[in-house]
Order: C-alpha cells, then sequence, then structure tokens
C-alpha cells in the first residue's frame, strides 16, 4: 500500500513544472547567489600594474564564482535525466528548531548570552519532546551554567556584558 | 633507532598518556553517537587544547580521530546506524551477524580487525610520511598549486554523492577563504563593509556550523525514527577459524585503507566501501556479504582505521588534510603554531615521532577499551537526542565564542548550520567545504605566486614535471567518476 503512495507521489512530482521542481529551486538559488557576488567582486579595489603580483584581488573569486556557476548547469542538466532523491517534507519541529535559532541571536544580542543559551536549550529540548521539569532545568540551567563556568576559569574566557552575565561578573 | 626511542617517548610521560587515554575515551563516546563523530568533536574540542602545549593538543586529536573512527563501529552493529560515515559498511554484515545473536563476535571482530588496521597504518606513517617530505624539498610554489588541485579534484570522488556537487562545495569552500583582506594587496573581499569580516572567516565557526549545528537541524527532522537495539553480553575475541578466515582479508583491506587514506581529502567512508567490496570480491562466500559475513566486517573496519594513519601521511608531509577529521587536525597545528611540511621533519622530529607514537597507543588503547567497555559504550547510545543535542548546542556556542572572543562567529556558525543542513538535504556533501576553506589560501597564494613567477605566462605550470605530474593525477581524478558511472 505504501508502495503504490510512494509510487503516485514520485509520478506527481514527475509531473510537475521544471519550476517546481527541486534541482530546479536550488540550481536558480546557487546561481542568483553567484552572480550577486559576482557583481560584488566589481567593486573591489584594483591595485596599480606595479603592486600587481599575478592577477588582481578580484580574479581569484570571479574564476571561483564562474567555475560554480558552470558546474550548477552541469548539475542541473544531469537533473533532467535523473531528478534528485529529497527526503520527505520537514517537520513542523524543524521549523520550531529553526525560529529558536533566531530567538537565540535576539536575546544574545539584547539581553544576555548565558540566557540565549539557556532559553535555547529549553526549547529545544521541550519541543523535541522532554516534558519533565527536572531534565529541562538540568539542560536549560545546570549544564549551560557548568559549561559557562568551565570556559571562564579553565580558558579564562571573558563572555559578552548582559544582565546575567553582569551579576556574575560583580 | 633514534626515530623508535622519539615514539615511545610519550610512554613516560605522565601527562602525554594522560591526554592518551582521555582522547581515546572521548573518541569512543562521539563514535559511538550518530551524527557526531570524531570531526564534529574534534572541532568542538579544538578551543579547550588551548590549554594544551602543541604535542598534547595533537596527542588529544588524533587520539580522538583514531578511537572515533572504532566507535562507529559498536553503533553500526548493534543498531544498524552508523557512528560515523566511515562505519556505514559495517552495518552491512555486523547488524545482520548481531541479529543472529552474534553481536560479540561482530564487535570482536570489529576491534581486531581495526586495531590491526590502525597499527598498519601508523606503520606506513612512519615509514612513508618523511619520504613524502623529503620529496617535497623539490617543491616550489607552482608544484604546491598542482598538489592543492590534486586534492581537490580528489574531492569528486568521496563519498557516494553526485561528483560534481562536490566540486561545487568544493569551490565555495575556497570561495569562503576569500573573504576578507586579501593577502597580498590587503583589499577587502565580500567584506559588505562589516570591519568583522576583514579577518576573514574562521575555520572552526565553520566546521561546528557545518557539521554540529547541521546536524543538530537533520537530528530536528528524525525524532520519529526509533531505534532497535540489540542486547550484547560481551565482546567475543575471533575464533582461530574466523582468524583464518579473515587474516588476508585483514591485510588487504588495511593496505586499501592506507593508500585511499594518503590520498589527499579521501578518508575512511571511502576506503572502508572499497575494503569491503574488494573483501566481497576475494571472498570465497561472497553470498554471505550483506547476510553477516565475518569477512565483511573485518574488511571494512581494518580499511578505515587503516585510513587513519594514511591520511595523517599527507596532513604532515604537505600540510594537505587527508580527510575532513585531519583536516581539524591541521588547523590544530596551524592555531599552535605548527607549520606542517618537509621543514617539520627536519626541525622538529621529536614532535612528529611523538605523534606517530600516540596514535600507535591510541589504536592499542581502543583495543582494550573496545574490548572490555563495549556494553559500556554502546549504553550511551541510550541517551536520547533531545537531551543529548541541546547540551552539544552549548558546548559549540562557547567552543565557537572562545577562541577569538566575537560574538560575529556564533552568527557565522549559526549561518552555516543552516547552509550545511540545506546542502546535505539537496545532495551536497560538506566535508568538500571544509578541504576548500582549508586549501583555498594555498590553492590562490601559490597560484599567483607561481604566476609572479612566470611572469604571467600560465602555460609555463606545464613546463614543471612534478605539476604537470599533479595535473594529470588531478585529470585522472576528475574522470574517474565519470568512468565509473558508464561501467
Amino acid at each position: 500500500m505504501n508502495n503504490v503512495l510512494d509510487k503516485k507521489k514520485r509520478a506527481d512530482k514527475n509531473s510537475l513544472p521544471f519550476f517546481f521542481k527541486e534541482s530546479f529551486i536550488v540550481s536558480i538559488i546557487i546561481v542568483s547567489i553567484s552572480f550577486f557576488l559576482l557583481f560584488a567582486t566589481l567593486s573591489f579595489d584594483t591595485v596599480p600594474p606595479i603592486l600587481n603580483r599575478g592577477i588582481q584581488p578580484a580574479t581569484f573569486p570571479k574564476g571561483l564564482l564562474i567555475l560554480i556557476i558552470f558546474l550548477t548547469i552541469i548539475v542541473y542538466i544531469l537533473s533532467l535525466k535523473n531528478e534528485w532523491k529529497v527526503e520527505k517534507k520537514l517537520p513542523k519541529v524543524f521549523y520550531l528548531t529553526l525560529l529558536n535559532f533566531i530567538l537565540f541571536i535576539f536575546v544574545a544580542k539584547i539581553l544576555d548570552f548565558f540566557l540565549a543559551i539557556s532559553i535555547l536549550s529549553l526549547l529545544v529540548s521541550y519541543f523535541w519532546g522532554e516534558k519533565r521539569i527536572i531534565y529541562l532545568l538540568l539542560i536549560s540551567i545546570v549544564f549551560p551554567a557548568i559549561v559557562f563556568i568551565f570556559f571562564e576559569t579553565i580558558l579564562g574566557l571573558r563572555f559578552p556584558p548582559g544582565i546575567i552575565t553582569n551579576i556574575y561578573y560583580n | 633507532m633514534e626515530n623508535i626511542s622519539l615514539m615511545i617517548a610519550p610512554l613516560f610521560s605522565a601527562k602525554l598518556m594522560l591526554v592518551l587515554f582521555f582522547g581515546t575515551l572521548f573518541g569512543l563516546i562521539l563514535g559511538v553517537l550518530p551524527g557526531l563523530g570524531p570531526t564534529t568533536g574534534g572541532a568542538l574540542i579544538l578551543p579547550f587544547t588551548m590549554t594544551l602545549d602543541p604535542l598534547s593538543a595533537i596527542i588529544l586529536l588524533t587520539s580522538i580521530y583514531c578511537a572515533g573512527t572504532y566507535g562507529g563501529a559498536i553503533t553500526a552493529i548493534l543498531i544498524n546506524t552508523p557512528g560515523t560515515p566511515a562505519a556505514a559498511a559495517t552495518c552491512l554484515d555486523g547488524y545482520p551477524l548481531a541479529q543472529k545473536g552474534e553481536a560479540g563476535r561482530a564487535l570482536g571482530m570489529a576491534t581486531v580487525s581495526s586495531a590491526a588496521g590502525g597499527i598498519f597504518s601508523v606503520v606506513v606513517l612512519v615509514f612513508f610520511a618523511p619520504l613524502l617530505a623529503q620529496l617535497a624539498y623539490e617543491f616550489g610554489q607552482p608544484e604546491y598549486f598542482a598538489l592543492a588541485i590534486f586534492g581537490l579534484t580528489m574531492l569528486a570522488s568521496i563519498g557516494d554523492g553526485s561528483p560534481v556537487k562536490n566540486l561545487i562545495a568544493g569551490a565555495f569552500g575556497i570561495l569562503i577563504s576569500t573573504i576578507g583582506k586579501d593577502f597580498m594587496t590587503s583589499i577587502d573581499r565580500f567584506t559588505f563593509g562589516v570591519n568583522e569580516l576583514s579577518e576573514g572567516i574562521g575555520f572552526i565557526p565553520v566546521v561546528v556550523g557545518l557539521f554540529a549545528i547541521s546536524e543538530l537541524l537533520t537530528q530536528s527532522t528524525l525524532l520519529d525514527q526509533i531505534y532497535k537495539r540489540i542486547a550484547l553480553k560481551a565482546v567475543k575475541l575471533p575464533s582461530l577459524e574466523d582468524y583464518k578466515l579473515t587474516w588476508k582479508t585483514i591485510l588487504r583491506s588495511s593496505g586499501i585503507g592506507s593508500f585511499i587514506g594518503v590520498l589527499p581529502a579521501e578518508g575512511g567512508t571511502v576506503a572502508s566501501l572499497i575494503g569491503y567490496s574488494e573483501a566481497k570480491r576475494w571472498s570465497k562466500n561472497p553470498k554471505e556479504f550483506g547476510k553477516g559475513s565475518i569477512e565483511g566486517i573485518a574488511g571494512a573496519e581494518a580499511a578505515n582505521n587503516a585510513a587513519t594513519g594514511g591520511a595523517m601521511v599527507p596532513t604532515l608531509a604537505l600540510g594537505i588534510p587527508g580527510s575532513a577529521t585531519t583536516a581539524v587536525i591541521l588547523t590544530g597545528l596551524i592555531i599552535h603554531g605548527v607549520r606542517p611540511g618537509p621543514d617539520l621533519f627536519r626541525e622538529q622530529p621529536e614532535f612528529l615521532y611523538g605523534i606517530f607514537g600516540a596514535m600507535l597507543m591510541a589504536n592499542i588503547l581502543f583495543f582494550i577499551f573496545g574490548f572490555f567497555g563495549a556494553k559500556i559504550f554502546a549504553r550511551i547510545t541510550l541517551i536520547p537526542n533531545k537531551l543529548l543535542w541541546p547540551m552539544i548546542f552549548a558546548l559549540s556556542v562557547c567552543g565557537t565564542y572562545s577562541l577569538n572572543q566575537s560574538i560575529i562567529d556564533i552568527w557565522i556558525m549559526l549561518f552555516f548550520g543552516v547552509v550545511g543542513f540545506f546542502m546535505r538535504r539537496y545532495g551536497f556533501s560538506v566535508v568538500p567545504v571544509i578541504i576548500g576553506l582549508i586549501l583555498g589560501e594555498l590553492v590562490e597564494g601559490t597560484l599567483r605566486q607561481s604566476l609572479v613567477i612566470f611572469d604571467g605566462n600560465w602555460l609555463l605550470f606545464f613546463t614543471r614535471p612534478i605539476a604537470l605530474t599533479f595535473f594529470i593525477l588531478a585529470f585522472i581524478a576528475l574522470s574517474f567518476p565519470l568512468l565509473r558511472r558508464k561501467k
């Protein structure tokens, strides 16, 4: 039964217009970024011939970007024969984990670095299915605190200031 | 004789033995945990090595490499999930044999063949690395450029992914290395006005992002996966019958693994796949393969551990990483102020032979740990992902921050984590990015210096015999996947 459903899904996928296929979308993204970066190389400063050792600073990255574009086109052409096998649809928990990263950036930047690690650990563990309070506390407070103190004392690391870090340092 | 005494020197240092002990133990734990492994673990441990002297730091990393490569077999045999990519071929026969109630026998064979392969490869390393280093004295900038190109083209044949996708990933890695001030003219490239990018992008944020963070995201998609673990009573040493059946396979795979390891960029994964298929080809019972063949386990495990010593040959002699983990070790050498290459062999033989000796010891130690402790290590797989990965995240963030004490490094790590996840999802390996990043400066630097020597005439590259040989090898490396596909 599952096999029949899989075959049906694959058949549906093959019948999609080319611009909906993963190989096309990924290739277009790579080529677009490469063109954007190629455009960025135009703004690199150039050196006068007397200081120019071999090639200009922009030449090497330009060559690389052209190579990436060329190889991406080959990859796309090859995909016309064999469409990429991409795993199932991404689950909701993946997007929640990704959202946690964004939250981490904001909390670390605005409030506190340690707090950001704690919140991310707590939320990731919770969204991944951990509901026991004791384990959530262990993961979000005890373990990050051990790591934090270890890095601070053994490696002499100074973490960026924040509401909790300042209390610790003072 | 003098070299042998240098090799056994770590045995007489309590500190080095302690480092070796913990490195082996930690490597085994990393190898057992699916998704981690010696590369990610090495990258995570790298900041901690700053508290150690260079020899202790590299011994720690190399022992993690040796033990981590073996550790993957425990998970492969007991839960049919390779702890490391290099143990993928071990699953093919290890798990079916364990299902037949012979998990102890399967693990015993994996332990013996891994240790044998590892020890064989250290012997290769001891003899071959100095020879290669001597040859490297003849190398000028054009030769190093051609060698780096050869190393990069070898990326085409790593793993079972698309060769063209691997090359794109490699080129992407080199592109990352161009971010920051151009080292010859100090002109900013791809910094987009961000001052922190002027110094370039560090290796650690990229490697932790591409391996640890992208794996965290991958694990978030696998939460519904249930591992069926096979109970293990005790590890059994192989019987005389098993030895008779496998000694040739172990020897052959050790040779294959060491050779594959020496090739730039190729590592244990390719070695184990070739070791396994050759074991099948030469076996008297090829039909047993895939159903629990003891030769299959021996072939894969001897080869992937033999690749560890092999991969250290170009890393130490030429500064070209032989695998993803040796790229981490190479970074460890560089941040500790040790420049790999022929001069290292002449100026610091005690350092080099200390590493060789430590690798030999690590292989013996993981044999002992594996034999007596596999049952305990297998229990580590019971740590649920919902607890394990948040802990790895905390370690990743603090470790990445610690090297430069820069918050930008953490953003870079997260960025590459997301990039790495999507790369893997769409069939692009992340290993070539790491190799490309580490070779990027060498490729560009030697190219530009060669062009100065040649007065801008590119064709003169082909007038240098060693450079020409490397270009021919690069061409063969590029053609090989095409030929394999046609077959």
